[in-house]
């Protein structure tokens, strides 16, 4: 256990190096998130009773969302493990005596938690700062808020967990590039980084809400905004667990079967 | 005491002949040719033996290395090194040797050196007084001093390839395989990395095998040279028989390998 923390730690210290790419990324964030506001405000001054969550509800939920950005966000996988696959670098992984599932996941959850570390606490305070419908709520009550801390955590592990099932996947293909553009791209539209899951249509949104992609960032921020509680939350935190079952189960046993019939490829 | 018995393995390549056309004829059908990478490879190297395995490019050098190391699986064959078999048992296996792949890094490209050291300390679970102790040595011999606190991306490639065997040697290998390590370096860093391969067989007991394409690091290093060519073992024997014609030894491995027609 303790090599793959050691791991972690590696890349959490080397994503902490980035301070630049850190401060670009808070401006960013922050200013997509005032656009998103914006845009959602004119919808909702048009007609208000037709949205499925109040305004404050979704400018918390966007906050969160930009905050915690690298925690959800699908398309930050790293390119370094892309790149280690399909130019051979991964040999000397292999020449490690330890598994390479848990060190991917390990080393995939560092990336996620040392960028958003960065990046997360000035987006939240300023967030906090803002006067009143465009700022950030406080939570409802501590059980929300404990709720919140949960699926957060399982919510992260899910989105861990299907990028590593990707990265393993690519140990078949010889370049990552088409299935990384497919897989992010259907993985933001399902999981309510594009637009929150609410805002999809009825039958469209039970269908969704099965799925993995909505185990993953939209729960703990439809959890925070109130738009998921009591009987509904617990399901969502119970499919979470299910879903990271049933992805860390796919990425093991294709890791397994990559294990038998991989070429290094280069020299 | 590594073993390799009758060892196979053959890849399947995509061919096609160049241009447009042909690329989107291929785009349907597509043409395999499978190329035998390695075909009945077997040998046998003892305990403390170094040992040289040259052969001209795609000869299958680095299959070979692979395979031994544990990270491909042959088509055919039986391998055993110390009594285990490498793709089988690759975890257990893998902390027993050491690799350097001359032409890739194990190094974090962003942290100092030191790090990636640390990393490999947990990863092998050294302990601690054995970790100092090996790497206060190897500081001394490969002269690392400096270079532990640099970042990998701003070494030189001399200084970063002694970083890299000073890495694969963290955790005390029974057996190291190189695999050109001395590509690329210059005349002193050659010769400091030759000088420190032979003094790590010579006070440890290491069992090195080497492939290379530099002659020089064969006559410095080896007693006993493996010739591959086409993937077959051409030639098993000592240094001596290379030296036959007396002439220059790069003249000679080139006209051996005409002379196998390979």
């Amino acid at each position: 256990m303790k090599k793959y923390f050691s791991f972690f730690s590696l890349r959490f210290v080397m994503g902490l190096q980035y301070r630049a790419a850190a401060w670009a990324g808070v401006a960013t964030q922050f200013v997509w998130g005032g656009m998103m506001i914006a845009m959602y405000q004119a919808f909702y001054q048009t007609e208000p009773e037709q949205f499925p969550m109040t305004f404050e509800a979704t400018v918390s939920y966007i906050w969160f969302q930009q905050a915690f950005l690298a925690l959800f966000a699908a398309w930050m996988l790293e390119a370094e493990i892309f790149e280690s696959i399909k130019d051979g670098n991964i040999a000397y992984e292999l020449c490690r005596p330890m598994k390479i599932y848990p060190m991917l996941f390990a080393r995939a959850a560092a990336m996620r938690i040392s960028r958003a570390a960065l990046r997360c606490l000035p987006i939240l305070l300023f967030a906090a700062l803002l006067p009143a419908p465009y700022g950030l709520r406080a939570p409802e009550d501590l059980v929300t808020f404990g709720l919140f801390l949960t699926t957060m955590v399982l919510g992260l592990l899910v989105t861990v967990a299907f990028g590593t099932l990707i990265y393993t996947v690519t140990f078949f293909t010889i370049s990552p590039e088409g299935l990384r553009l497919v897989a992010t791209t259907v993985m933001d539209f399902f999981n309510g980084a594009v637009i929150p899951l609410p805002f999809f249509p009825d039958k469209m949104k039970q269908v969704l809400e099965l799925l993995p992609f909505a185990a993953m960032g939209n729960v703990p921020l439809r959890i925070y905004s109130g738009d998921l509680a009591g009987k509904a939350a617990l399901k969502a935190a119970g499919l979470q667990v299910l879903w990271l079952f049933i992805l860390t189960c796919c990425g093991l046993a294709v890791m397994a079967r990559a294990e038998k019939k991989m070429t290094v490829q280069g020299g | 005491m590594i073993q390799m018995e009758d060892i196979s393995k053959s890849y399947k390549v995509a061919k096609r002949n160049g241009g447009f056309k042909e690329a989107c004829r291929t785009l349907f059908r597509r043409e395999y040719e499978t190329i035998r990478a390695l075909d009945h490879i077997s040998f046998t190297i003892k305990d403390g033996e170094m040992v040289g395995y040259i052969g001209p490019n795609g000869a299958g050098k680095s299959s070979t290395i692979k395979i031994l190391s544990g990270i491909l699986t042959p088509d055919s064959g039986t391998c055993l090194v110390d009594g285990r078999i490498p793709w089988k048992d690759r975890v257990n296996h893998v902390r027993h040797i050491g690799v350097v792949f001359g032409q890739r890094t194990q190094l974090w490209w962003d942290v100092p050196v030191a790090d990636s050291y640390e990393l490999l300390k947990d990863i092998y679970s050294i302990s601690k007084d054995t970790y100092r102790h090996n790497l206060e040595e190897l500081t001394e011999l490969l002269n690392l001093g400096e270079l532990l606190k640099t970042p990998a991306r701003q070494l030189s490639l001399g200084q970063r390839m002694r970083c890299e065997i000073g890495a694969s040697l963290l955790h005390e290998p029974k057996i190291l395989f190189l695999d050109e390590p001395t590509i690329g370096l210059d005349a002193v860093s050659k010769l400091a990395v030759r000088e420190f391969i032979l003094r790590q067989n010579r006070e440890h007991g290491t069992t090195v095998i080497l492939t290379t394409h530099d002659m020089q690091d064969i006559e410095a290093l080896t007693n006993r040279v493996i010739l591959i060519g086409k993937g077959r073992v051409l030639m098993d024997g000592g240094l001596d028989q290379l030296h036959r014609g007396g002439a220059n030894i790069d003249e000679t491995v080139a006209e051996l390998y005409r002379s196998y027609d390979i």
